[in-house]
């Protein structure tokens, strides 16, 4: 579904990604765990489109075309979606009218009919109930004075609404209690299919007790380092990043590293 | 003397009524001119190429135009229609109303003369308007009347044969513990050049209370100039909507005088502008008595070429203690080429005071852009809906029919695909 080669990102001058290459294919739920810095945020940023990240190399292809030459709401309608570390805030936007229109505006992108207000509302009733979430949020300001817990449920409750093909979750966990995120992990799991990706960042081990992936991947330095099933996260949680950096001497420094 | 002023001071018919008036003030337009550059008052709105303009004075076949106007949905107590400054008996609706005077000033000629003598102009718009004025209303409120339903003064601007000025006066007069609410909509029924001038005086007496809704959607490619001045007695409260979108060259004073004891003006408002747009919001506010309050909220968006003017002065008297004035004004620049130029003033006199005013300038938040975008919005729609909420962060308020009318006019003058962000 999704193979990135080689890809090397800028922001604002600093080269951030320097080669980094993946492929996550239907069905499957991959992590990718780093330390700060680590470009986490980037590949999710620049994979859903936003300014200020400059590709210098490498390809991106989703579903068989370049994903790197959509606009970012085309790559919405084709079925990417990010649920932001940071939700923002949009004051006099109706969160409810927000995403009819947002869902609309992909359906009409698709060849598909839009949905009425009765329709719409029929198919977010559905999805609250699963997500328990409360319809209050519904008519508030787009996560306008939201809670960090609620910011993220809202973005779990996008997900789940929009049915997106590739979900990124960019370090959903981070802020949440343990109720919190249990809650925002059964969102996830009852999205798992068999023709949905997921691409789940995250610092610390603990969301993946609950989102257990497929396949776990270390970013450190703008490069995948490490590669493994979910016991690599455990061995991450138990000894830490520099672990990683120890048995991946940077090459530039590799002067103790022939023997 | 400019070309306009000449092909507007010459000879004219009028009613005998009017005719002290009118010489009195022509005599003054004379006199003064229209402002320069130098007038602090016009810094950001220059009248050079308004100066070479000649227009006619008045249409004389305004009786006899066919409109094409949406009027607004919803009851009123009244609706007035004046097309380029002359009242239309055939497209007015006024019934009887207890406690509720309507008058026409065209058919009152020493009724409009001594309006006219009662508030000299104090600046070259005002004489114009005074030299030129034929028609108007006159709308008094009895002292303890409530009129529940609206009363609605529309002001249509539609090509004539050649460029005309035209002119006219409205008087809003509300008696002690009145109330009334008074939509003012401005509309184009077509393009045109015109110059208009509309002068509107309102009298609150004490506790009266006057809901405003100013609707300005005037004509493409004409000019307007308004002045709107209200006096407040003790406690009145003066509840003011004004949207601002149409025409070309549009200015507006808004001066409010809150003279009685405990007077409150609340004043939200809109301009949002495109095109070649320039839109001269002037508001001036004068605490004079104690215990005053006034509560000012205005926003402003200017895309494409346009240009957008907001000063907002407030005054508070030696003496007005206890006053209270707030003032923010917000605004958003959606091209490069757009100008907004906003300056709020603060003048304080009296000793106990509490005042806060502040104002910005700034472009669309890409964060949020992008979040919107993010989840399918089209750049377009994303910028539009963005837009639409910085306004309605004024407009909450509106009751929801008006409110609908109000972000329908927005809407057709938010950003298109094209603009360049």
């Amino acid at each position: 579904m999704l193979k990135i080669v080689d890809l090397h990102v800028r922001v604002a001058g600093k080269e951030i990604l320097k080669g980094l290459s993946l492929e996550i294919a239907a069905g499957q739920v991959h992590a990718i765990m780093g330390p700060n810095g680590a470009g986490k945020s980037t590949l999710g940023n620049v994979l859903a489109g936003r300014e200020g990240y400059e590709v210098t190399t490498g390809t991106v292809e989703y579903q068989g075309r370049d994903l790197l030459a959509l606009e970012p709401e085309e790559r919405a309608a084709e079925g990417v979606f990010l649920a932001f570390q940071y939700p923002v805030e949009i004051p006099g936007v109706n969160n409810t009218y927000f995403l009819r229109a947002a869902l609309n505006a992909q359906r009409k992108h698709r060849g598909e009919a839009e949905l009425d207000s009765m329709q719409f509302l029929k198919k977010v009733r559905e999805k609250l109930a699963v997500l328990h979430l409360k319809d209050e949020l519904l008519h508030r300001a787009v996560n306008e004075g939201f809670s960090g817990g609620e910011k993220k449920r809202n973005e779990i409750f996008q997900l789940a609404l929009l049915e997106p093909r590739l979900a990124i979750l960019d370090e959903t966990d981070s802020g949440l209690d343990i109720d919190a995120l249990r809650m925002v992990a059964d969102g996830v799991n009852a999205m798992r299919d068999p023709a949905r990706a997921f691409l789940v960042v995250t610092h610390y081990q603990r969301l993946l007790d609950y989102i257990v992936p497929d396949v776990v991947h270390v970013l450190a330095d703008g490069r995948i380092v490490e590669s493994g099933d979910k016991s690599l996260a455990l061995k991450l949680e138990e000894h830490g990043y520099a672990w990683i950096a120890g048995r991946h001497v940077p090459a530039h420094d590799g002067a103790g590293a022939g023997g | 003397m400019s070309a306009l002023l000449e092909s507007l001071l010459g000879e004219r018919a009028a009613p005998a009524a009017l005719a002290g008036v009118r010489e009195a003030a022509i005599a003054a337009l004379r006199e003064r001119g229209l402002p320069g550059p130098r007038d602090e008052a016009w810094k950001y709105t220059s009248l050079r190429a308004l100066e070479q303009r000649r227009y006619a004075d008045g249409d004389c076949g305004a009786r006899m135009r066919a409109i094409d106007v949406g009027f607004l949905p919803g009851p009123s107590a009244a609706r007035l229609v004046f097309v380029n400054g002359i009242h239309r008996e055939d497209l007015s609706e006024v019934g009887a109303v207890t406690g509720l005077d309507i008058e026409r000033l065209g058919e009152r000629p020493d009724e409009l003369a001594a309006i006219l003598r009662s508030a000299p102009p104090v600046d070259a718009f005002g004489e114009l308007n005074a030299a030129l004025a034929l028609d108007g209303v006159r709308v008094r409120v009895a002292a303890g009347a409530r009129i529940q339903a609206p009363v609605q003064i529309v002001h249509v601007g539609t090509p004539a044969d050649g460029d005309v000025a035209w002119s006219l006066r409205v008087q809003v007069e509300l008696g002690d513990g009145a109330q009334l609410r008074l939509i003012e909509h401005h509309v184009g029924s077509a393009p045109n050049a015109n110059l208009g001038s509309i002068v509107a005086a309102y009298r609150l007496g004490a506790r009266a209370r006057l809901d405003l809704i100013q609707l300005q959607d005037g004509a493409e490619g004409a000019g307007l100039f308004r002045r709107s001045d209200a006096v407040l007695g003790s406690d009145a409260i003066f509840d003011l909507h004004t949207v601002e979108v149409g025409a070309q060259l549009a200015r507006h004073d808004l001066v409010v005088a809150l003279e009685g004891r405990g007077a409150r003006l609340r004043s939200r408002g809109v301009f949002a502008l495109r095109g070649r747009q320039h839109a001269d919001t002037r508001l001036a506010v004068t605490h004079a008595a104690r215990d005053t309050a006034c509560d000012i909220a205005w926003r402003g968006v200017a895309d494409q070429r346009s240009r957008g003017v907001f000063h907002g002065a407030i005054t508070v008297a030696a003496g007005a203690d206890g006053a209270d004035a707030q003032l923010s004004n917000k605004n958003l620049l959606l091209s490069a080429q757009a100008e907004i130029d906003t300056q709020p003033v603060l003048e304080i006199h009296a000793d106990e005071v509490k005042a806060a005013h502040g104002a910005t300038v700034g472009q669309l938040d890409e964060r949020a852009l992008f979040y919107l975008r993010s989840r399918g919005l089209p750049l377009d729609l994303a910028r539009r809906m963005l837009v639409a909420a910085f306004c309605g962060a004024v407009l909450d308020d509106l009751e929801p029919a008006l409110r609908a009318r109000v972000d329908a006019l927005l809407a057709a003058r938010l950003p298109q695909a094209e603009a360049t962000p």
